[in-house]
């Protein structure tokens, strides 16, 4: 044979076929035809919702009328509107305390189910019950709990003598902040104990051994073994977690709807209050819009946040 | 540097013991190297001397000062782990150097004590990578490096070796010999490998379940085995035994087909009287000679020359064993060869409690 031919013969795919067949049979080709439902899902059900909320955006369409294109109308109207505002400022500082405090506190609690102690699952178990109860139920749960007469921490205190009134949870713009941020802590911990917990399981024990025979102390094994090798999951964890927490509303709608004089109203709530209530779906959607940047930030720091490090990279020189 | 003692050192997992009482006292600057089967506590042990496990009862010394309740801090071990326990988040220089970083040591000063390290270990170009980056037997190698740099009282290496290439197995051996000599530190060693038993060791420790089964110098053990356990564990390729009785007379060992085989020299008169006991003999591959004048005949099953020698399956008294010749034989499958034993290598062991006679 001339080599001509050996090529000829050697190549997997001769002229002779169709392009569909060679289509089909090549590496990428296969790829985009399993890919295929996936991305007509996702057209359907988030890039057609999320389309049409943009474009509502765009219109001054109220419920029971359709709108027509007014531009930026809406935006240019929210942007000297204050409640609009407060939302913003209510939404970044709920996000970030509320964030903070869950992770310090998952982080902790994962630490210390991760110890050998008795009864260690029936602990674990306990651990996940505000995740697995609905959160309306919850928020009901706490809505009792902050009632202003028969608060069940007012009375305690007072029994304790600490305080002479109940407290006004709800009704006191900065008591209702911090009320609605502690319910939504105490409701996203689980997420994070556990994620974290699973995090602390993949570290090898022998790693804390060597590090412990090395003359590390706890504190020194903590900052310089646990946490580097944790921080993939944490990435991760916080990502999600930061995402809950802004976009929630659910439990803000059940306590305080965004009261006491807007001091609790989160762009979510802000956004469904003006839209079905209020009729102004134009406007309670540019609001959602209004959100997107933020979520994208979000998602964009989380992106590079879980860039696979350096050292987690193998194999290759 | 430091000697080391166990005494009547305990340990159990829950209700299952694993130490059943282990005696062992290592002078200061010894190189002390645990042998035994998979499973028989030789890593536990040097946990509980690193102080990673509790031990259930007994007492650990440290130039004479009892650590039971010292934390691992303190003892001031390096330990070398079975799966080399390498920070995957730390370069080969931070891994080595981790434990001065604890201490806040400068970083130039670190820099100074890791690299003579890295150059003992041929690790000098690899210093910026990470664990994952490297080979099993450069992991190795960190891993030692890690425990030099330290400088410790004592060195635990847990089969260090067992990942490397057979060459380079070698110079690591030299290499750890030639540390134990410039540094004099007291080494604790386990290995699997009787190669590196036999030609590292001050003394070798033959454990089983749990238990000490004899401590001694290499060619000790080697001469004399306390019991079938260790004749059987010492000395590769392994010791053949073959089962039988003293004959009447008292004058030559009888296998159970009949086969006559010479008496150990120095087999005393008080077990002669022993005859009509079911006893094992102990044959040394190494310790048979060719032999056409005479001797016993032993059936060939296969021949395997290595070049230097030449190892030989064979039948012999109806037992399979393994004779190692120095000359080259061409003996084929099923020939007859007649061999002489050497009776000072031989022993005899009684077949019920293993114990030598
Ligand atoms: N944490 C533990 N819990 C329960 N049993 C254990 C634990 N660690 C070890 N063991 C048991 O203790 C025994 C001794 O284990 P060890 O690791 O000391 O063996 P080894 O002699 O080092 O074996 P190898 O040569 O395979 O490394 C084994 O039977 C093992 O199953
Ligand atoms: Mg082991």
């Amino acid at each position: 044979m001339t080599p001509t031919e050996i090529r000829a013969a050697a190549s997997d795919s001769p002229p002779s076929r169709s392009v569909l067949r060679r289509f089909v049979e090549s590496r990428n080709g296969l790829g985009l035809l399993f890919m295929l439902p996936a991305a007509a899902f996702l057209l359907c059900f988030l890039t057609y919702p999320l389309g049409l909320g943009v474009w509502l955006g765009f219109t001054d369409t109220t419920i029971g009328r359709p709108g027509i294109f007014i531009g930026l109308e809406n935006y240019a109207w929210l942007l000297d509107d204050p409640v609009f505002w407060l939302a913003v400022f209510n939404t970044v500082l709920y996000t970030a305390i509320a964030s903070v405090l869950k992770f310090g506190l998952g982080l902790w609690l994962a630490l210390i189910l991760n110890e050998r102690l008795p009864f260690k699952t029936f602990f674990r178990a306990i651990v996940l019950l505000p995740w697995v109860v609905p959160t309306v139920l919850s928020a009901l749960a706490f809505w009792w709990i902050y009632d202003s007469q028969f608060s069940i921490i007012s009375h305690v205190l007072m029994g304790w003598g600490w305080i002479d009134a109940p407290i006004n949870f709800l009704g006191d713009p900065g008591a209702a902040r911090a009320s609605v941020i502690a319910a939504n802590v105490w409701r996203g911990i689980p997420f994070v104990a556990i994620s974290l917990l699973a995090g602390l399981q993949t570290i090898p024990q022998s790693l804390n051994e060597a590090a412990v025979l090395d003359g590390a102390t706890p504190w020194q094994r903590f900052t310089k073994i646990t946490l580097p090798l944790l921080t993939p999951i944490i990435a991760v964890v916080m990502t999600f977690s930061v995402l809950f927490t802004f976009t929630d509303f659910q439990l803000i709608y059940v306590l305080t709807r965004g009261g006491p004089v807007n001091a609790t109203h989160l762009m979510a709530t802000l956004s469904f209050q003006r839209a079905i209530p209020g009729g102004q779906l134009g406007e309670g959607a540019a609001i959602a819009v209004a959100m997107i940047p933020f979520l994208l930030a979000a998602i964009l720091f989380s992106f590079f946040g879980l860039q696979r490090r350096k050292w987690q990279q193998g194999g290759q020189d | 540097m430091a000697s080391v003692e166990f005494i009547d050192v305990r340990k159990s997992f829950g209700a299952h013991p694993v130490l059943k009482g282990i005696d062992i006292t290592i002078a200061d600057g010894e190189f002390v190297i645990l042998v035994g089967p998979s499973g028989c506590g030789k890593s536990t042990l040097l946990r509980t001397l690193a102080g990673l496990e509790n031990i259930s009862a007994g007492e650990i010394r440290i130039n004479g000062r009892p650590v039971n309740t010292l934390p691992p801090k303190e003892r001031d071990i390096a330990m070398v782990f079975q799966n080399y326990a390498l920070y995957p988040h730390l370069t080969v220089a931070e891994n080595m150097g981790f434990s001065l970083m604890l201490k806040k040591t400068p970083k130039a000063e670190i820099a100074t004590q890791v690299r003579p390290a890295a150059e003992i270990l041929g690790l000098t170009h690899l210093l910026d990578r990470y664990p994952r980056q490297l080979s099993g037997g450069q992991r190795q190698r960190v891993a030692m490096g890690r425990a030099i740099v330290r400088d410790p009282q004592v060195f635990l290496f847990d089969e260090p070796l067992s990942n490397l290439d057979a060459k380079l197995r070698v110079a690591m051996r030299s290499e750890i010999k030639e540390l134990h000599q410039r540094l004099g530190t007291t080494i604790i060693y386990v290995t699997h490998d009787q190669i590196e038993a036999m030609t590292m060791a001050d003394r070798i420790v033959v454990m089983q379940d749990g238990r000490v089964e004899q401590i001694g110098t290499p060619l000790d053990l080697y001469d004399r085995p306390v019991n079938q356990f260790v004749a059987g564990f010492i000395g590769s390729p392994a010791m053949n035994f073959i089962e039988g009785r003293l004959a009447p007379d008292g004058s030559r060992f009888v296998a159970a087909d009949g086969t006559a085989l010479p008496l150990p020299a120095g087999t005393d008169v008080a077990s002669r009287t022993a005859a009509g006991r079911a006893l094992v003999y102990g044959l040394r591959p190494e310790s048979v000679r060719l032999d056409p004048a005479g001797g016993v005949p032993a059936q060939v099953v296969v021949t395997e020359p290595t070049g230097a020698e030449t190892q030989v399956s064979a039948r012999l008294a109806s037992t399979g064993v393994i004779c190692v010749f120095r000359e080259r034989i061409a003996a084929r499958p099923g020939e007859i060869i007649h061999v002489s034993v050497d009776t000072s290598a031989t022993h005899l062991f009684d077949a019920e409690t293993g114990q030598r006679l």
